[in-house]
């Protein structure tokens, strides 16, 4: 993993956002991934997504698991302070990071090795318990750093660099994120960045745990003819449906409900979600409906994208943690050590 | 009746009986009102890890002297469950009195020679004053109370203040419960002599003492000292830790005018995340705990050793229950000494902490906090289920006001102003600590948390020298811990002698005991008693000063005298096992007749 800064090359005229900063301010350690792996558009899009919701970067704790994702968060961001865990372990230290500071903006990278096995128990909890977290899942479908064993959610049929087929059945993090009563469960697509960066921005900004699988080929170990997880076999079955983007609290919001494809999903900060259908009769707010999308398009072989399920008004960690909105680490002393008087005090009942 | 010799507040009281009948809270209530009486008690519940119809022992000890360890002895023995009946007879020591339910006949040959045996109908007298099957149960336990009040003098006044005070927000309860005591007395009083030998009387010798446990009392020490997450998934013994520590928090954590919790606790969904949130939690500034046992650390080992090399602040109580795997989960002992010290893979050591009763669960939280923080690393407080879940009576806990967290190196963005770079594991001080940044600081303090190889500037490395650098530095800070944390404390013999003991933890109370019994009978022992790890240098002297010494501790791989053997430079001949391991609190007894038995074979040989 590299710890190699990039240069910071500034330019007069070059693009800033409401902070007044560059995308290069959004911008992490060089890459020592393959080169065209799917991970480094991802690192892109979330450079990107950043710079454009014109967040602090020291607002945002990046935390990641272990795999060739998990190193991600080494690429973005060199700002905010990273914490790459152990193998499927980044959900719990972002339940812990996040009950400590509820005020910094919690990124989760992950793997489909790192989330749907190793991790699997990690990744339903924290889901389930909808963390403030945007949750992303790099999936790729083989182990890179170990040289290609399959994961969880390689797909049955699916073959493998040397041909053998891949028998398991396939973990799908999305209807697996709506079965354990995610609020917000999309997929996309590394390629697809048009769609990967307004997501990757509604899941910054959804109150609870924003899970987005974005299907990011492997070019060393997965990118071959007979792999469903490959650039070409994504770009011919993608099947996008709803597309979702942010829209900043006090923006005029100016919709166009002509087309009936239009959707504003309300959120608690007056902030909107904009949805923008594809399929104009899919309601993303339908659980069951949802999962029976996503089992008949998997029937076809197809990979579905877009925010496939959200539910705003669900509560969160925080909400029912009864969390004080003065993050933990910030109350005094005095507010949180009961002193003398209270202990003799106490003391008078344990005789 | 049975003449003996007279033994007032000085007794082994035992109570058995069927667990899920309700009998703790009867049993309580002898212990407080014993306590009340202003004799020193403690009480050691031996109970099955079931929630219902299983055997489940309480056993109160009254010591004028103050002695709190188990004996071996039982001098009353409340036999209420027919199962154990006949193990519970044998138990009686000689002249002692076994108490029964005589409702329905007992088999003659049921007895034993030196042991009277007193029958009450308590089932009986409740069914004739009673309805319904649960409330006759619980009141059936309620008479024993009664009837132990007439035959050991124990103050039924105090008895009734005590049930005034339990159902204050149901009073109604009183009277039938108090009427179950009465039924119980005055059975006793008009078919026996009363008392008996084996009796209480007034003292005053619990003045400024406390009845607690010391899983209460821990979570009251992470109350105090200040820490606001709590992760964990529940296991016995240490799940009170979690329930207390929720209980305080409820009461003065809560904000008084928006209800907001001063506190987040997450019951994890294993003991693996339990860790993780507690290592999240600390790197991101809380002060945060889990509590847990044996097992818990086994999966929780993955983050000690993340944590030890990634140097995040972080407090684990074990309370230790009997091992290995399942073990017994409801029965104590020391098992664990090793794996605390070195959990985890690769070169890993932590510093732990051994409390030796309630009052030092309390105190020794505080530290443990203060010792993550100074340290910025996992510390243990390595209790058990003896010290845990028992009620022991303690001095008063005390509370500076003056304290203030010790948060160690911690740099702030103004710090961070001041200094050109900041280089997250660079040892600036010569003491092995490096500083640290928290999360949300300034972005010039951002850095990269990795459990993998990283070099002093907190980059990634493969490097060797880069590497090495690292570890050894981990290595002097260490050394560093070993000034910090608390000493061993030594209690000398009343005469000057070349042998010695080492103990810690819960073997505190038998030990003492044991030592002024063998001074008293000419046998001079000093005690050095273990508080932490690493060993200080007086753990070194001890050791130099005595020709043999007895390392007493409740496992059977003598997990503590391996790790002098490892840490100090010591003759491994002159360090003599006294090892227990049976699930049971240590007696003195026991521990009496071990050193005796040496001297003599010594002194023959």
């Amino acid at each position: 993993m590299s710890y190699i800064a990039k240069p910071k090359v500034s330019w007069a005229g070059q693009e800033r956002n409401s902070l007044g900063l560059t995308l290069a301010d959004y911008e992490g350690g060089l890459s020592t991934l393959c080169a065209g792996c799917g991970h480094d558009s991802i690192t892109a899009a979330l450079v990107r997504g950043f710079w454009e919701l014109g967040l602090e970067p020291e607002q945002v704790i990046k935390l990641s698991g272990i795999g060739c994702s998990s190193k991600t968060p080494a690429y973005f961001l060199s700002g905010a302070h990273g914490f790459n865990s152990v193998h499927g372990r980044m959900p719990s230290v972002a339940t812990g990071a996040q009950a400590a500071r509820r005020d910094l903006i919690a990124v989760g990278i992950s793997g489909d090795g790192d989330s749907l096995s190793i991790g699997f128990g990690q990744f339903a909890h924290a889901v389930r318990r909808n963390l403030n977290v945007l949750y992303i899942i790099e999936n790729n479908g083989v182990y890179g750093l170990t040289k290609g064993q399959f994961s969880a959610s390689a797909d049955p049929g699916s073959k493998a660099k040397k041909g053998a087929a891949n028998r398991n059945q396939a973990i799908d993090p999305v209807a697996t994120a709506i079965t354990l009563g995610g609020s917000f469960a999309a997929r996309s697509f590394s390629g697809d960045k048009k769609q990967l960066v307004p997501l990757i921005k509604a899941g910054l900004m959804h109150p609870g745990c924003a899970v987005i699988d974005v299907v990011s080929p492997c070019v060393t170990f997965n990118d071959h003819e007979g792999s469903t997880k490959s650039y070409a076999w994504t770009r011919q079955h993608l099947h996008a449906t709803v597309e979702a983007d942010y829209v900043p609290p006090s923006t005029e919001i100016q919709v166009d409900y002509d087309d009936g494809a239009h959707t504003d999903v309300n959120l608690h900060d007056g902030s909107v979600l904009r949805l923008k259908k594809t399929d104009p009769d899919y309601d993303p707010s339908n659980r069951a409906g949802a999962l029976d999308f996503l089992e008949a398009h998997r029937a076809r072989a197809e990979v579905v994208t877009g925010l496939l399920y959200i539910d705003p008004d669900l509560p969160t960690f925080h909400d029912i943690a009864g969390t004080s909105k003065q993050p933990l680490t910030q109350h005094e002393f005095e507010d949180l050590s009961p002193g003398a008087d209270a202990l003799a005090e106490l003391q008078k009942g344990l005789r | 009746m049975t003449s003996g010799n007279t033994r007032t507040n000085d007794f082994v009281l035992k109570i058995a009986t069927v667990n899920g009948t309700g009998s703790a809270s009867a049993n309580g209530l002898l212990m407080k009102a014993l306590f009340r009486m202003g004799i020193p008690v403690t009480g050691k519940n031996m109970f099955p890890s079931n929630i219902q119809g299983l055997p489940t022992w309480y056993e109160i000890r009254a010591s004028q002297e103050g002695y709190n360890a188990r004996t071996g002895r039982v001098d009353v023995m409340v036999a209420m469950n027919a199962q154990t009946y006949s193990k519970d007879l044998a138990e009686v020591s000689h002249g002692g009195y076994l108490i029964y339910d005589s409702t329905w006949p007992r088999d003659e040959q049921l007895s034993r020679d030196g042991v009277s045996v007193l029958g009450i109908p308590l089932s009986k007298m409740v069914n004739e004053h009673f309805e319904g099957s649960r409330v006759r149960t619980l009141m059936k336990n309620i008479a024993y109370v009664g009837a132990l009040c007439a035959l050991m003098e124990i103050d039924r006044e105090i008895v009734r203040t005590l049930l005034e005070e339990t159902f204050a927000a149901k009073p109604k309860l009183v009277e039938p419960n108090f009427k179950a005591v009465t039924l119980g007395y005055d059975y006793a009083r008009e078919h026996f002599d009363c008392p008996l030998p084996v009796c209480a009387g007034k003292m005053d010798a619990t003045a400024g003492k406390i009845l607690i446990e010391g899983n209460a009392a821990a979570a009251l020490g992470c109350l105090y000292a200040g820490a606001t997450v709590g992760a964990w998934y529940p296991i016995t013994p240490s799940t009170s830790v979690m329930d207390a520590f929720q209980g305080f928090c409820d009461k003065y954590r809560k904000d008084p005018e928006t209800g907001e919790n001063r506190f987040c606790i997450v019951q994890a969904e294993d003991e693996l995340a339990a860790a993780g949130m507690v290592v999240g939690a600390g790197w991101a500034g809380a002060r945060a705990f889990t509590p847990t046992s044996g097992p818990g650390i086994s999966l929780m080992s993955e983050f000690i050793g993340f944590a030890y090399y990634t140097e995040i602040p972080a407090v684990f109580f074990d309370i230790q229950r009997v091992g290995p795997s399942t073990g017994m989960p409801t029965r104590t002992q020391q098992c664990d000494v090793m794996l605390a010290a070195f959990a985890s893979h690769g070169d890993t050591r932590h510093p732990v902490l051994f409390p030796s009763d309630p009052k030092e669960c309390f105190e020794l939280a505080v530290s443990a906090f203060d010792l993550a923080e100074r340290l910025q690393t996992p510390v243990f407080v390595l209790s058990d289920l003896d010290i845990g879940m028992n009620d022991w009576m303690v001095d008063e806990l005390q509370w500076d006001d003056a304290y203030r967290p010790d948060r160690g190196k911690v740099l702030t963005d103004a710090d961070l102003a001041e200094i050109k770079h900041f280089h997250r594991f660079r040892d600036v001080d010569g003491d092995g600590i490096a500083y640290r940044t928290l999360p949300g600081s300034d972005r010039k303090g951002s850095y990269f948390v990795r459990g993998s190889g990283h070099n002093q500037y907190g980059g990634y490395t493969e490097d060797a020298d880069e590497y090495r650098q690292v570890v050894d530095r981990l290595k002097l800070k260490w050394e560093s811990a070993r000034g910090l944390v608390p000493g061993a404390l030594e209690r000398k013999a009343p005469s000057r002698t070349d042998i010695g003991i080492i103990a810690f933890g819960s073997s505190h109370g038998a030990t003492l005991e044991a030592l002024d019994r063998l001074a008293a009978d000419g046998v001079a022992v000093d005690y050095l008693r273990l508080r932490a790890f690493p060993f200080g240098d007086e753990v070194e002297a001890f050791l130099k000063a005595h020709r043999t010494v007895f390392v007493l501790e409740q496992n059977r791989d003598a997990q503590m005298r391996s790790l002098l053997k490892i840490e100090l430079d010591a003759d491994p001949q002159k360090l003599i096992s006294i090892l227990h391991y049976n699930g049971l609190p240590v007696t003195s007894e026991m521990i009496i007749e071990r050193i005796g038995d040496y001297i003599r074979q010594e002194a023959v040989a």
